[in-house]
């Protein structure tokens, strides 16, 4: 293991302490619990949506959430091992056949709909 | 004025500080970075440490220098440079030089030989905005334009910015701030870019713009040479501790290298 490596592993360890990360991939509905910050007051804001995109490359890890809000398309990329990122539900996982769902911002409703994975083992 | 290090460019990661917030950081290498000669005012007119890192095969080295480091009573180095002290930080020749030399949160400055970039034109050399995409150009679009007047003066003027060779040149970075500093693995992590690839030697002094902050090791973080003497066996680090107690440093221990 190089240096990097080995300082990346240091890193994700100390960020993923107390924290679970589920097993989830593109075409998963997700729930993130986000930090959101008011002043003095810290609180959990959630954004739910599919995840349309995972890029996994150590600690820089991040996965875009894709959801329709007030009949506007929404993305966010959030950091997999960042601070911002309290916690991850996966609610759903979906049967896709890409590792990046971006054909989904140009679907809307019915067609932007995707199947769920029925037989998803650990 | 302390010395400055000899570092190996590693690569560059993140980190999440204690805020929370993820910093940028290239991790820096310290690759048994040795005094090995000093400057004196007396015999050379000026003071300064002379470093050497790196490993380098004994064949691959000349053998006035094979003669210059068993003068030192170090093993060759890849890598060799004099940085100017003053006559109150000079190190002893073949102590080894620490990475807890910069304090965490210091500002240092970093210099590196940067990335060839070849024959480059007037727009990425020198960030010239080309000519227009139509409206009559033809073939210049990425040229640079006029380089000057008419008649009077009739010349270019020296200076004048152009393409030409661009990178692969001596590049300082001032004022990065030293995030961490590991001195067991010899690593140092300073905040954000430094010129050079990956593998490349960089050197890191104290930033000459920032006042030094408090605190900081006189002469330097080192650890002290590990003489192998004849006689003296098992009591001769113990003597070595003694004899570097009174300098503020980081005790010697079983980790430096052997002589020959």
């Amino acid at each position: 293991m190089n240096i990097i490596q080995k300082l990346e592993q240091e890193q994700i360890a100390k960020q993923t302490e107390g924290k679970e990360i589920p097993e989830f991939g593109a075409g998963d509905t997700l729930r993130v619990g986000v930090k959101v910050k008011e002043g003095t007051r810290e609180r959990v804001q959630e954004f739910e949506g599919v995840c349309i995109a995972r890029s996994n490359k150590g600690i820089s890890s991040n996965f875009t959430v894709r959801k329709i809000s007030y009949g506007e398309g929404v993305e966010r990329v959030f950091p997999l091992y960042g601070n911002v990122v309290e916690k991850i539900t996966v609610i759903r996982r979906g049967k896709v056949r890409r590792a990046k769902l971006y054909y989904l911002r140009n679907l809307r409703g019915k067609s932007a709909r995707i199947a769920e994975k029925r037989d998803f083992r650990k | 004025m302390r010395t400055g290090l000899i570092a190996k460019k590693i690569g560059m990661t993140r980190i999440f500080n204690d805020a929370g917030m993820h910093v940028p950081v290239t991790v820096l290498q310290l690759d048994n970075c040795q005094v090995i000669a000093q400057r004196t005012e007396e015999k050379d007119g000026y003071t300064a440490l002379q470093l050497g890192v790196g490993t380098a095969k004994v064949k691959r080295v000349s053998k006035a220098m094979r003669g210059h480091f068993a003068k030192a009573e170090v093993e060759p180095k890849r890598k060799v440079t004099e940085f100017r002290v003053s006559a109150d930080a000079l190190v002893e020749v073949g102590s080894e030089l620490t990475a807890d030399h910069f304090l965490v949160g210091q500002k240092v400055d970093v210099v590196a030989t940067s990335k060839g970039k070849g024959f480059a034109g007037a727009m990425k050399r020198h960030n010239f905005g080309g000519l227009r995409a139509s409206h009559g150009v033809s073939i210049s679009h990425r040229s640079h334009g006029s380089t000057g007047q008419c008649q009077d003066p009739g010349r270019v003027f020296k200076g004048k910015k152009m393409a030409g060779h661009m990178g692969d040149a001596r590049t300082t970075v001032q004022n990065l701030e030293v995030v961490e500093a590991r001195s067991d693995e010899g690593l140092i992590l300073v905040r954000g870019g430094v010129p050079g690839s990956k593998e490349g030697w960089v050197l890191i002094s104290d930033a000459v713009k920032k006042a030094l902050p408090k605190g900081v090791p006189m002469p330097a973080a080192f650890r002290a040479p590990n003489k192998v003497e004849e006689a003296v066996t098992d009591a001769a680090p113990a003597d070595e501790m003694t004899e570097a107690a009174d300098a503020p440093q980081v005790a010697a221990d079983d980790a430096t290298t052997d002589k020959e």
